[in-house]
């Protein structure tokens, strides 16, 4: 729960030196409950001070980093049980599993396939962000051979999933590539986190269910903390209802054991039902998702999702409002116009770098609105969108008088015709159809 | 039961609401569906009741819709004859029949009401689930169509739409005097989605006799705000919000298949693999989504995708010991 001023006060040394820059030791604990100033700003702080402090104020869920460079993966320091709250940050990471028993050419071709899941939808660049090595041969030298030449040629941080024998032969000789380990149990926990201690890799603290691994976490917190909790999936409800309860722990209660970032590793065998599954844990708090699929048109639809969970309703998602240049453009070139919601720009532009035609693109100032929805609160009618039009100067740089509008909104077309003296035409409903309409209406520009 | 746990206390709940009307009930459905009942945030099974599980509607219209190819290649042999359709996808697994008036609409044939009852009357007469019906969306046309339904399916228990803010008066009467329970959709804003309830319940329809619809967006076109609006109604509802405590239907077909990664052919897309899973997998993933919002009725098109979402439902269904 949250400390209050004087509670911080209570801790610090109350001499009032300055050092911190603040005037006073109680105007530095208001600042530091304000969350502008934090502890190690003030050099006299005791030990004791911030062993209750810095447990009091540390983040509801600790920030945890896996991979090193731009293969890092941070996961953690979310605030909030619902995205309308405010927003979920750090998005879950998809590890993809690779078995140690395959070896060779075989193996070389697996990494080549996960290496390859990188996507382009809406503008952006969508990935799997680990490899998940799995000790599924129980050989310690065939997990560390398979180890090494993942490490070696993947593109993605490293999740190493074996016993301890296995882990203890493949972390040290991966160590520089920080990868995650998995897993410490209540077996093997002091040996398994001695070995992410010693390497400084984070580690998965394995229990089975929500008190056996809040027990567990407990007595290896105590000796480090870079960890990744894992409940043991067994049941996808169960997971579903243990991740939430340790995540509202962790937020509402700053239950310790808790505040880390979560891991669940599908049940699923058959790919199509296994992303399906991974939805429930995209929704529902998981950092990282251990799965098996490693196919495009499989992981596309999650990670779409994992994309829009993640969005943050604060802000819209917006372009700026103007005219963009698609290609050589010339004075023939058609002009399209839509709206500067960025999903709506996005999509209006991959059309028209896809059929091969050179064009303009007027984005009209919405404030982020789609086509409908801005049809719909006033911004996207014939008046603004004729103004924008105008004063873009689009209409000065190309030797004809038409402009395209989106079909959705065939509607406007008589009143904006009116009102602009524009040749107006209704273009296909969804931007997928612009190549065809381009293709059909301006076949004299194509490359 | 874990120590280590945290349950929310609500007082509120969900509506349970039923759908269909066997003979004895004054219908003549073979089986009935009823949605709701939900004390929790969905398959919370820790904290309160999800006593029933959610349920598959197949979309179907009553002329031929120039749908998505992979969609007329299943189809191909009963797009043309809603009858056989709905047998189809009772075949597959449908727990409803949502079917889509489109040829009521001006521009698409403008059957007359008549018309239009006939054809409900032959899908009822030809499949045992109950049915939902929606007009073509064009205002004036359905409130001339959705009473003259309603009345021809008397006491079956239909679930009828669409009402909006600005035009609910008519198949809410129609509703009311003819036993059926109503569509109310809203564009995703949690004040018009209760604004919608309260003057419908002013017509004097009682709010368990609603279902909401708070505007369904795809996978990867706004599903994010779907989504976020299904929470906060639900966590409305559980609060004791009785304007929002209506099951939820998503429409959801419609909008994962006119996506452009249902649509992009692997030869134009060869980044994005093959469109035939993905694009099947697109309205699957839509669906878990919202699942996890708290969808009660979810409207589909493509059995694999009714099967994939079913099997889902019914594993998060599965009360676990924690
Ligand atoms: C997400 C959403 C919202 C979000 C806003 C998202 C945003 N940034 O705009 C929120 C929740 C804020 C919202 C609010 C409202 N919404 Co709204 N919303 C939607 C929803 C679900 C999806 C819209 C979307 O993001 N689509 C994805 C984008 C990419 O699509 P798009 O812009 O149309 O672009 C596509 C095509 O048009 C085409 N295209 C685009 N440009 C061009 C250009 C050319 C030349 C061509 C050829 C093609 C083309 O390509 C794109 C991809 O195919 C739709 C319903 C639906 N399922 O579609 C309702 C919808 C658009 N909303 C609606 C309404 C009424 C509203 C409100 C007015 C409701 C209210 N509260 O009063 C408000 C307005 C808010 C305001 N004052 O600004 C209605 C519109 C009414 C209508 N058509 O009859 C809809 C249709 C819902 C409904 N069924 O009632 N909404
Ligand atoms: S540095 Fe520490 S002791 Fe000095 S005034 Fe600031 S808080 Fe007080």
């Amino acid at each position: 729960m949250a400390l209050t001023g004087l509670d911080i006060f209570k801790q610090l040394p109350k001499t009032n030196c300055k050092e911190c820059g603040s005037p006073t030791c109680l105007a530095f604990a208001m600042a530091m409950a304000n969350g502008k100033a934090s502890l190690d700003m003030c050099p006299h702080a005791s030990e004791a001070a911030k062993e209750f402090l810095g447990a009091a104020t540390a983040p509801p869920v600790k920030t945890v980093k896996v991979g090193v460079g731009e293969q890092e993966v941070v996961m953690g320091d979310e605030t909030v049980l619902f995205r309308h709250d405010k927003t979920f940050y750090h998005p879950t990471a998809l590890a993809i599993q690779i078995s140690d028993t395959l070896s060779g050419a075989e193996l070389d071709a697996k990494i080549e396939k996960i290496n390859g899941l990188v996507m382009d939808r809406v503008g952006q660049q969508v990935a799997i962000q680990m490899v998940a090595v799995t000790n599924c041969s129980k050989d310690a030298a065939k997990f560390k051979a398979a180890v090494e030449a993942v490490a070696a040629k993947a593109k993605f941080a490293l999740l190493l999933a074996g016993d301890l024998a296995a882990l203890e032969a493949a972390v040290p000789a991966v160590a520089a590539k920080k990868p995650l380990i998995h897993a410490a149990t209540a077996e093997n926990w002091e040996k398994v986190v001695a070995l992410a201690k010693a390497n400084n890799c984070p580690v998965v603290v394995k229990g089975n269910g929500l008190d056996d691994t809040a027990a567990l976490v407990e007595k290896v917190a105590k000796e480090y903390k870079e960890l990744v909790l894992d409940f043991g999936n067994t049941a996808q409800a169960k997971t579903l209802a243990e991740m939430v309860n340790a995540r509202r722990l962790a937020i509402k209660k700053k239950f310790r054991p808790f505040g880390y970032p979560m891991l669940a590793c599908t049940l699923a065998t058959d790919a199509k039902e296994e992303v399906v599954e991974a939805a429930t844990y995209v929704a529902k708090y998981a950092s990282i998702i251990c799965m098996k699929a490693d196919e495009k048109h499989h992981l596309l639809p999650l990670m779409a999702w994992r994309m829009n969970v993640y969005t943050d309703p604060q802000k819209p998602m917006a372009v700026e409002g103007k005219v963009y240049e698609i290609g050589d453009v010339t004075p023939d070139c058609p002009v399209y116009v839509c709206t500067n919601f960025a999903l709506t720009y996005f999509a209006v532009e991959g059309e028209v770098v896809g059929s091969k035609i050179p064009g303009y693109i007027v984005a009209v100032d919405t404030d982020g609105s789609s086509v409908l929805t801005g049809w719909a609160s006033g911004k996207f009618v014939a008046e603004p969108i004729y103004e924008f039009v105008k004063n873009s100067g689009v209409m000065d740089k190309v030797n004809h008088n038409s402009i395209v509008i989106p079909g959705y909104v065939a509607i406007i077309s008589g009143k904006l015709k009116e009102i602009s003296s524009y040749n107006v035409i209704v273009g296909p409903q969804e931007a997928v159809g612009i190549p065809a309409f381009a293709k059909a209406n301006y076949p004299q520009l194509m490359k | 039961m874990a120590t280590n746990m945290l349950k929310e206390r609500y007082s509120g709940k969900i509506n349970t609401v039923t759908l269909g009307a066997t003979k004895e009930q004054g219908g003549t459905r073979t089986s009935t569906v009823t949605v709701g009942g939900d004390s929790t945030m969905p398959f919370l099974h820790f904290e309160g009741d999800m006593p029933l599980k959610p349920v598959i509607a197949m979309e179907i219209e009553d002329i031929k819709p120039d749908w998505h190819p992979f969609l007329k290649e299943v189809y191909a042999d009963v797009m043309d004859n809603p009858v056989a359709w709905a047998k189809k996808c009772v075949e597959f697994g449908a727990d409803l029949i949502y079917i889509k008036l489109n040829g009521a609409h001006p521009d698409n044939g403008n059957k007359s009401p008549e018309e239009c009852a006939k054809v409900v009357k032959d899908v009822l007469a030809a499949v045992g689930v109950p049915l939902i019906v929606v007009g073509c969306g064009e205002e004036e046309k359905d409130n001339a169509v959705l009473p003259v339904v309603a009345e021809a399916a008397a006491g079956e228990n239909l679930l009828i739409g669409l009402a909006k803010q600005d035009s609910y008066k008519s198949v809410a009467a129609a509703a009311m005097v003819h036993k059926h329970k109503v569509l109310a959709q809203s564009p995703l804003d949690i004040n018009i989605c209760k604004q919608l309830n309260i003057l419908i319940s002013e017509l004097g329809l009682a709010p368990e006799n609603v279902i909401i619809d708070p505007a369904t967006a795809a996978l990867g076109y706004g599903i994010e705000y779907t989504y976020s609006i299904l929470e906060r109604g639900r966590l409305g509802a559980l609060q004791g919000d009785k304007m929002l405590s209506q099951p939820v239907i998503c429409q959801i077909g419609h909008e994962a298949w006119r996506a452009k990664e249902a649509n992009a052919l692997e030869a134009d897309f060869p980044n994005w693999g093959d469109q035939g899973e993905r694009a099947i997998l697109w309205e699957a993933m839509t669906a878990a989504g919202l699942l996890q919002g708290g969808a009660h009725i979810m409207v589909l098109r493509h059995p694999e995708a009714v099967r994939l979402v079913k099997k889902n439902a019914e594993q998060l269904m599965i009360k676990p010991e924690i």
